[in-house]
């Protein structure tokens, strides 16, 4: 009985493990996964309810002396109990949870942010009303308070786009673009997931999401739209970055840079996370990234660098962080 | 008239393919469910205000699980009969059919009303 108690409490404290404050549907920052929450709690309490009601009544039933029960009244008790509670009770949770299925309202000049899944990585393009669009990736910021659409679709394999403390999640399929439309309600910094296996690294494919004051968030879109602006001391990164090819396959606005296959790395030293959510960003993580990129991801598409010189990859780091 | 229908119901015997009709009438109201959205979602775009053929074929649906319940319910009660009804007699196996077909009446009935009430509150096609 010790070993039982004890197994139980280390296995609730692997559970408790799981508990944070960044990706968690516990933790809410958005309107419909407040929700969702909401509903989570009611149907807990109802399930707690009704399973003590059926404890009640079965110790009831055990213990009721001989010849008190009948079988008419039993059978009474069944049909109510058994029959119509549960007919009514089902059907206003039904009713009670079917708004919560509504989307949120979305107008015409409300922000866009396609996001496409990519094995690893996602790639994210904003989309302001009236403005030409914004491209990065790995990492999402939205507004407080305002509407967001996010346009999710796919590049080769199923992906799922998930925040948990957002809203509810919602699948990448290549050739179909699905809608989520989010509001978050408080500013702060988060985590969404890959929820849908798609190879290797899929538990490696996550994303920081930052939800920032209108006003704030309107000056961070206006400098991502500006070209890099690397610092002038890294010019030697910028020459190993195109001698070693980087270009084929990463863009940087504002340089010859235009690769289409890896995430754009414009602003990549802004970022709050490298490698899809992997690491934070630093100049070691890039460093290793750089040099060996399938062993921080595996099935990743870019190749490791075994012949590039160290110096060339702390260059190119210092290249690449400089650009805020 | 009262009379001649009930003359008519008890004419009618239950057997195992009237037991069958309202989870029958049940799946073809889910089926038509799944076909009218995905008709109007396809075609439209959108859930229409009023759902007139929703609401006509779920009203069907209904009163046809509804009827199938109330002959069942008269024939299960075939007078002049003592309980126990446990015997393999016709009227004892009728009992049985008709009170079987009466709770499937119920659940399919509630089963539909379920189905649709979806539709009351989805506007929208995803």
């Amino acid at each position: 009985m010790r070993g039982v108690k004890a197994s139980c409490g280390v296995a609730a404290l692997f559970v408790l493990g799981g508990c944070n404050r960044h990706q968690s549907a516990l933790t809410v920052f958005g309107e419909e996964a407040a929700t969702v929450r909401h509903l989570t709690i009611v149907m807990l309490v109802g399930a707690i309810v009704i399973a003590a009601g059926v404890a009640a009544l079965m110790i009831t039933a055990v213990r009721a002396p001989e010849g008190r029960l009948t079988l008419s009244s039993g059978m009474r008790l069944i049909g109510w109990v058994g029959g119509v509670v549960p007919v009514v009770v089902l059907l206003g949770l039904l009713l009670y949870s079917l708004p919560a299925m509504r989307p949120l309202p979305v107008a015409q000049g409300d922000l866009r942010i396609a996001v496409e899944g990519e094995q690893f990585w996602w790639r994210v393009q904003y989309q302001p009303p009236g403005a030409a669009p914004v491209v990065t990736a790995n990492e999402i910021r939205v507004p407080v308070g305002r509407t967001v659409q996010f346009d999710l679709t796919a590049g080769d394999v199923i992906h799922s786009f998930w925040i948990p403390g957002l809203a509810g999640k919602m699948d990448m399929i290549p050739g179909r673009t699905n809608r989520l439309i989010v509001r978050a309600s408080r500013p702060g910094t988060f985590r969404g997931v890959c929820t849908e296996f798609c190879g290797l690294s899929h538990a490696l494919m996550a994303f920081d999401v930052v939800a920032m004051e209108p006003a704030a968030f309107d000056a961070w879109l206006a400098n991502e739209r500006r070209p890099a602006a690397p610092a002038a001391a890294t010019a030697a990164g910028a020459r190993a970055f195109a001698a070693n090819g980087c270009a084929g396959c990463h863009a940087i606005a504002g340089t010859d840079a235009a690769g289409q296959i890896g995430p754009d790395l414009t602003h990549v030293g802004s970022r709050t996370s490298l490698g899809a959510g992997n690491q934070p960003m630093s100049r070691a993580a890039l460093v290793r990234f750089i040099e060996d990129a399938p062993a921080v991801k595996p099935g990743a598409r870019m190749p490791a660098y075994p012949q590039m010189s160290r110096q060339d990859a702390q260059a190119i780091a210092a290249y690449l962080e400089s650009m805020k | 008239m009262k009379r001649g229908l009930h003359g008519m119901v008890t004419r009618l015997k239950v057997t195992l393919w009237t037991l069958i009709v309202p989870p029958t009438v049940w799946a073809a109201h889910f089926l038509f469910s799944y076909l009218w959205a995905a008709i109007h979602c396809a075609k439209v775009g959108g859930f229409p205000r009023l759902p007139i053929l929703y609401a006509v074929g779920t009203i069907v649906a209904l009163l046809l699980i509804a009827g199938a319940g109330i002959i069942a319910h008269l024939q299960s009660r075939v007078p002049g009969d003592t309980p126990p009804h446990e015997e393999g007699t016709d009227s004892d196996r009728m009992r049985f059919l008709a009170f079987s077909t009466v709770l499937l009446a119920a659940l399919s009935f509630v089963g539909v009303l379920f189905t649709a009430a979806p539709v009351l509150f989805l506007t929208d096609c995803r």
